[in-house]
């Protein structure tokens, strides 16, 4: 024996979860009506399945453009980026600084 | 040292940091909220950031510039809150032996944080009205 629990969800049944903290700012964060949300994604799971699941948990999240700018552990990413349990995604609306 | 802040800027003290005999050339750019024609009374800019990412990305940044131009020295501040129209928002300094590499990293540093530091802004007018500054495209009026 010795496996951890962990390890046995994700190679036995391979329905590991990731728990994610969305973060949204500026107009987006008006537009949805909140700075972040936490969302659940079945693994293996992208930053495009985040925002999907955003989606359907918030529907103001619909107002969102279809493909917006977004960052993973605060680097820019494509939505193809993979995540981890405990990632934090952010929406980005076009950046405007200086 | 924190890039952002919510006091007024200090270009005396950017200055400063970069400072040495052996630095010839400095430059210094300002980034002012901006009430000409186009913008139509504003009467300040409200900023607000993606805080941990800016601070994150502008290591990177600046990272990439001290590989760019080795024997520059570069300090940056952006400044959040409410911003009245003639102050400035973001101060960047650079040293360097001469003059030509310091023009190139400051116009680096300035053109990297329009394309990547996580900033917003939203105008404020003098009739009341407010608008999210979209620089690829159209402003949404909120």
């Amino acid at each position: 024996m010795g496996y951890l629990a962990s390890d046995m969800t994700a190679r036995g049944t391979g329905t590991a979860t990731a728990s994610i903290r969305v973060r949204l700012f500026a107009r987006y964060a008006e537009l949805v009506g909140r700075t972040e949300a936490a969302v659940s994604v079945a693994l293996p799971a992208t930053v495009g399945d985040v925002l999907r699941r955003l989606r359907d948990e918030v529907p103001a999240a619909r107002a969102l453009p279809e493909r917006p700018l977004a960052a993973l552990n605060l680097r820019q990413v494509k939505l193809d980026a993979r995540v981890e349990d405990g990632d934090e995604v952010a929406l980005l609306p076009p950046i405007a600084g200086g | 040292m924190p890039y952002l802040t919510r006091d007024p800027l200090s270009v005396e003290r950017l200055v400063a940091e970069v400072s040495a005999p052996e630095r010839g050339g400095t430059c210094v750019f300002l980034g002012t909220v901006r009430n000409g024609p186009e913008e139509q009374g504003v009467t300040a800019i409200e900023y607000s950031a993606y805080e941990a990412m800016v601070e994150a990305e502008f290591g990177r940044l600046l990272a990439d510039a001290g590989g760019r131009w080795p024997q520059a020295r570069i300090a940056v501040r952006h400044r959040l809150g409410t911003i009245p129209s003639g102050e400035a928002s973001i101060a960047i300094a650079v040293a360097a032996p001469h003059r030509a590499e310091a023009f190139e990293a400051c116009r680096f540093v300035i053109e990297e944080v329009k394309r990547r530091i996580p900033v917003w802004k939203k105008e404020l007018r003098v009739d009341g009205t407010e608008t999210w500054v979209d620089p690829s495209g159209r402003p949404s009026h909120v």
